[in-house]
């Protein structure tokens, strides 16, 4: 990925990479909330087990990370060059836009990237034995690591949990200007179905942020 | 006695441009590198020609007074652009627009020009969709086309009420492709401060870096001007603040004749002035007088009220109202031509029935047609207008009549230029507003942007390489010579003049006081004292600017007062010279009403066994009469007729 | 009514500049915005000061050439008009008014309030044309064209090139302006021929020139005084994709 690639090149990239990361965390949040709807962390140990030991997945993983680094890279590079285009700027500024969130995609951003690295240290690499111990569990006769454990032990640490919280509603805020602005930037734009994309956008933004903030405020105050 | 040669090619008039094209004289594309040529103004005629001269393959350096090409004054231009396609099966056809441009005219524009303008006008549109041009169209997918004044055609084509803004950003884009392509060099921000002669030809100019205050020279085989009209002058127009009559005044002083100077258009339908802060009047489009109708109060008692604000137009009963124009004029009613609507409301206004703050507006009145039609098919038909007269003015036309008043809109004389749009000096050429073949004493709505694009896309390309065509031998012009040397001194000493009087009083607070001269006295109405006196009081008024003129700052950079200054010195000369011809001019005619020469109902009336002619002054010295030169019209094709609007 | 403003004044395109503060007194509320402006100048020459230096010239909102960014706005308070449309009477007697030329790294100020928008006529010169010459086209009515496509067309061609857009979003991006100019060409026959080429020249030049990338916060659309949709952007997004894929 070079910087000589075009604005509008970009741009694409960044919504393709976009709707990518959407799709898996609409996964991820499948594969979480199974700890809420079930009254064991069985379901959740076994779908871990899955996404840790499916040859498939474990190949699609790096697509993942490549995602997310495309994502992260033309982000960056895309607010050093927005910055550059204005070196001097407004001393009164009256914010005329329409999408309240985009002013804030680098900020978000940059929580979210913060947020993904402890994550990725708690969970990931705890996960592939990297780093921790995790206690074995059975379930339906196999052995497999018990993920569901880790997880509740997490979330019982108040601080853990509020940051978690603060995390997914920067995330809802990221996706609130990231849903619709994908559409755009791909040049998905109808007066007919603009409206609902942007209306979706916003629902889809907040059933995000919610659903995956509901599961440690579930487990903290229910385990 | 006359030195004018106007070259109208021999033959039928219908076979005059094709023969004139067929013998002309060409320039090889290989020969063509080698000659130059200047063009000042990107408007319709220069930004047109600019990109078709260069298209064929000659240098082209263009210069624009204003940040970019695509802002030149064509772009405010709302109506639309006349043509005689016949799209719509009416009986229209080139001798039909050649008859009625004439005839709008009031007989006193070339035959053979205007035929020629008539001709091209085809092209033009097809150019200009070419283009991408987003022309109005029908659900079928083909052009739209609406009527305008002065026709019983509809031959409009128009794109909404920007159709100037469209055709201009057309040129704009052919010019740009030239630019891109290197094929064209374009000089920004530049004004053209005179012409260059070097043994009798235009030969270069000398212009101002409005940003860095530097002058520059530069040469080239020959030198278009397409800088628009001289409105301003009268301070209050709707004209661009930085249109102005420099760049043909000095070719004047230089030796180019000049045309018809008093023949200036007076738009009926504008914003009255509201203030002596004001800068500029607004126009709105000529449509509205479709639907709107035209009225005073009845009584003075009642003027007097409204004026005073202890009354509102719509306290004033149906029968209390004098609807004037419908009056006087049964036939035609709210649609006569500009000059006689002007005309009628200057008459109402200055009786003392005048409407506003001011005494100087009348109503237009939109009430009856709301009550026939619907506010909905208003809205549909006037919206736009009727949403930027509320931005302006703060009132609602659906609601109470909008104000209007006459004001300086163009200006028909210019440059004199022969058949070819060359002028006296041999090698510069003039197109567009700034010269003044096509429209004789009045223009038709629609007919601007028409001979604009004319003179630019079809006729200066051919006629400037006939001239052309035996310089190719000459080299390019170095810009060290002792034309340029005493040029650029001329320029210079003009400026340290004018910085050097550091007097009272501002270049606005001058200008203004020469509009009010215009105004009153070279206005909608003239007469032979008010004509004497204004001479007088520009003469005084000229005095008093070089004495007692303030302009700050230096030339080392951006100085608008000094470019306004020099603007404003050249207009206190030119304005003298309009006052020459409207007093020469013993005759009405077209926007020239002269109120000696009229019939008893007070209608304009024409003198064709005197005035059947073309008037081009020739400058003879600062402290020296002008010396007339006449021009003979002769009307071969078209049968000259008093102009009626009273009955059909 | 009484102002008080504050002026961006820079005495040119190198010199450092400031805001300076200055008082207006007795301005009609129907007085234009740049009337007020020529009042203070008017003033300004009197006292023998060097006057505010703006760019301006139809005065009727069609040539583009106002600009001003004002109390954080380009063209000011109200909507959809230019600033020399703007009348008095939207601000407040007593009223600060904060004035600033456009802010982008491609609109170099040139003076005070001027800047230099050329770089808009370069990304024009780069491919916002159709490659014709004069002469030698078909009839006018030969191609007919989609009513609905022609007055999009329309929609998109009421751009004045103003930099409004610009200065309004937050990136200084001219998305706005670019697409306007592609899709109003890419949506008439006449333009659709060269729309492929046309669309990357213009967005590689608008990179060139340093404007900044479209975030779709859609502060142009809000603030362009000719109401250019932001479909418009959506449009040339679409028509770079296939130009780049095909």
């Amino acid at each position: 990925m070079s910087i000589s690639y075009s604005s509008v090149t970009k741009k694409i990239w960044m919504s393709l990479m976009g709707f990518f990361l959407m799709t898996f965390l609409i996964v991820h949040l499948s594969i979480n909330l199974l700890l809420v709807i079930s009254p064991t962390t069985d379901l959740f140990n076994e779908a871990s087990h899955f996404m840790g030991t499916n040859p498939f997945i474990q190949a699609f993983q790096w697509i993942l990370f490549a995602g997310f680094i495309v994502h992260i890279i033309i982000g960056v590079v895309l607010q050093i060059e927005n910055w550059m285009a204005r070196p001097k700027g407004y001393r009164v500024k009256a914010g005329s836009e329409d999408s309240f969130f985009s002013k804030y995609m680098i900020h978000t951003g940059v929580i979210i990237f913060i947020f993904l690295i402890i994550h990725f240290v708690n969970f990931f690499l705890v996960a592939k034995g990297v780093i921790g111990e995790i206690p074995e569990t059975m379930v339906d006769g196999k052995p497999m690591d018990d993920m569901g454990s880790v997880v509740i032990a997490l979330f019982q640490l108040p601080y853990y949990m509020v940051g978690y919280l603060v995390a997914l509603l920067i995330l809802g805020f990221h996706l609130d200007h990231g849903f619709q602005s994908a559409f755009q930037s791909l040049g998905l734009n109808h007066p007919t179905y603009t409206p609902f994309i942007k209306g979706f956008g916003h629902f889809f933004a907040v059933i995000i942020a919610a659903a995956f903030m509901i599961i440690p405020l579930f487990i903290y105050f229910s385990k | 006695m006359t030195k004018l040669d106007s070259k109208i090619p021999a033959g039928p008039l219908a076979e005059k441009w094709t023969n004139y094209k067929a013998h002309q004289n060409l320039v090889n594309p290989a020969n063509k590198r080698k000659v130059d040529i200047i063009v000042i103004g990107t408007g319709l005629a220069g930004g047109a020609a600019a990109a078709s001269l260069s298209e064929m393959g000659f240098n082209v350096n263009v210069f624009c007074i204003q940040d970019s090409p695509r802002r030149a004054h064509s772009i405010a231009a709302q109506g639309g652009i006349n043509a005689a396609k016949n799209y719509p099966n009416d009986g229209d056809s080139i001798y039909r627009l050649f008859y009625d441009t004439i005839k709008g005219g009031d007989y006193r524009a070339r035959e053979a020009n205007v035929y020629r303008l008539a001709e091209v006008s085809n092209n033009i549109i097809d150019q200009c969709v070419a283009q991408g041009v987003p022309f109005a169209r029908e659900y079928g997918g083909l052009l739209d086309n609406r009527s305008f004044g002065g026709a019983l055609v509809s031959r409009t084509f128009y794109a909404r009420g920007q159709t100037g803004q469209q055709l201009l950003l057309g040129a704009y884009s052919a010019l740009s492709k030239q630019i891109g392509k290197g094929a064209v060099k374009m000089y920004t921000r530049r004004e053209m401060l005179d012409v260059v002669k070097i043994d009798g030809r235009a030969r270069g100019v000398i212009v101002r870096n409005l940003v860095t205050g530097k002058l520059e020279r530069h040469a080239a085989h020959a030198v278009l001007l397409a800088t628009g009209g001289y409105g301003n002058l009268f301070f209050l127009s709707t004209n661009a603040m930085t249109s102005n009559g420099s760049a043909a005044w000095r070719a004047y002083k230089r030796g180019a004749f000049f045309a018809n100077p008093s023949f200036v258009q007076i738009h009926p339908t504008c914003i009255p002035v509201h203030g002596d802060y004001q800068s500029k009047l607004t126009l709105m489009s000529e449509s509205l007088r479709n639907d709107g109708r035209i009225w005073v109060p009845k009584k003075k008692e009642d003027a007097v009220k409204i004026q005073k604000g202890q009354m509102k137009p719509t306290d004033i009963p149906e029968e209390e109202r004098d609807y004037y124009l419908e009056r006087r004029y049964p036939a035609f009613g709210n649609l006569v031509p500009r000059d006689v609507a002007s005309r009628a409301a200057k008459e109402r206004c200055d009786a003392g029935f005048g409407v506003g703050s001011t005494g100087l507006a009348v109503y237009l009145d939109f009430k009856s047609s709301i009550e026939r039609l619907g506010k909905k098919v208003i809205e549909a038909r006037y919206g736009n207008l009727f949403q930027m007269y509320e931005k302006i003015v703060d009132a609602n036309p659906y609601e109470t009549p909008m104000m209007i008043y006459p004001a300086i809109h163009y200006t028909m004389g210019g440059t004199w230029v022969d058949y070819e749009l060359q002028s006296t000096i041999p090698g510069l050429f003039v197109g567009g507003e700034a010269n003044f073949s096509d429209h004789g004493a009045n223009r038709l709505g629609a007919s601007a942007l028409m001979q604009g694009l004319s003179d630019g896309y079809f006729v200066l390309p051919y006629t400037m390489q006939n001239y052309l065509a035996d310089q190719i031998t000459v080299p390019h012009f170095k810009t060290d010579s002792s034309e340029f040397d005493a040029a650029e001194k001329d320029v210079q000493e003009r400026i340290n003049k004018l910085l050097a009087v550091k007097g009272g009083h501002t270049v606005d607070s001058f200008h203004r006081r020469l509009g009010l001269i215009m105004w009153d006295n070279v206005g909608m109405a003239r007469n032979q004292a008010g004509l004497e006196k204004a001479i007088t009081e520009i003469k005084a008024l000229r005095k008093e600017f070089w004495q007692d003129v303030k302009v700050p700052g230096t030339n080392d950079g951006l100085n608008v007062e000094l470019e306004k200054a020099l603007r404003v010195a050249d207009f206190l000369e030119l304005g003298e010279l309009m006052a020459y011809d409207a007093l020469n001019r013993k005759e009405s005619s077209g926007g020239h009403f002269r109120e000696e020469y009229q019939t008893p109902e007070g209608e304009a009336m024409r003198n064709d066994n005197e005035f059947m002619y073309a008037a081009a002054w020739e400058y003879k010295g600062d402290d020296q009469k002008p010396e007339l030169h006449k021009e003979p019209l002769i009307y071969e094709n078209i049968e000259v007729k008093q102009r009626n609007y009273k009955t059909a | 009514m009484d102002l008080k403003l504050k002026i961006w004044r820079q005495p040119s395109a190198h010199a450092d500049g400031k805001f300076v503060d200055y008082q207006v007194t007795k301005i009609s509320k129907d007085a234009s915005f740049l009337e007020m402006l020529d009042i203070l100048n008017e003033e300004l020459v009197n006292k023998g000061e060097d006057p505010v230096a703006f760019d301006h010239d139809c005065r009727e909102g069609i040539c583009g050439m106002c600009s001003l960014f004002i109390n954080g706005r380009p063209h000011g308070p109200d909507n959809a008009v230019t600033t020399c449309q703007l009348h008095m009477r939207k601000f407040k007697d007593g009223e600060t008014v904060t004035i600033e030329p456009w802010r982008a790294k491609p609109f170099p100020v040139l003076k005070d309030l001027m800047v230099d928008r050329s770089a808009f006529d370069e990304i024009i010169q780069a491919g916002g044309f159709v490659s014709i010459a004069t002469g030698g086209v078909p009839d006018a009515n030969s191609i007919p064209i989609r009513k609905q496509n022609a007055d999009l067309a329309m929609d998109a061609a009421a751009c004045i090139g103003c930099g409004a857009c610009v200065a309004a979003c937050k990136n200084a991006s001219a998305m706005l302006f670019v697409s306007a100019k592609v899709s109003q060409l890419a949506l008439l026959p006449q333009g659709k021929v060269e729309a492929k080429e046309r669309v990357q020249k213009m967005v590689a030049k608008m990179d060139e020139l340093g404007f900044g990338n479209c975030t779709n916060t859609y502060a142009c659309e809000a603030e362009c005084p000719k109401e250019i949709s932001v479909t418009n952007i959506a449009r040339m997004n679409r028509e770079f994709l296939v130009a780049k894929l095909s």
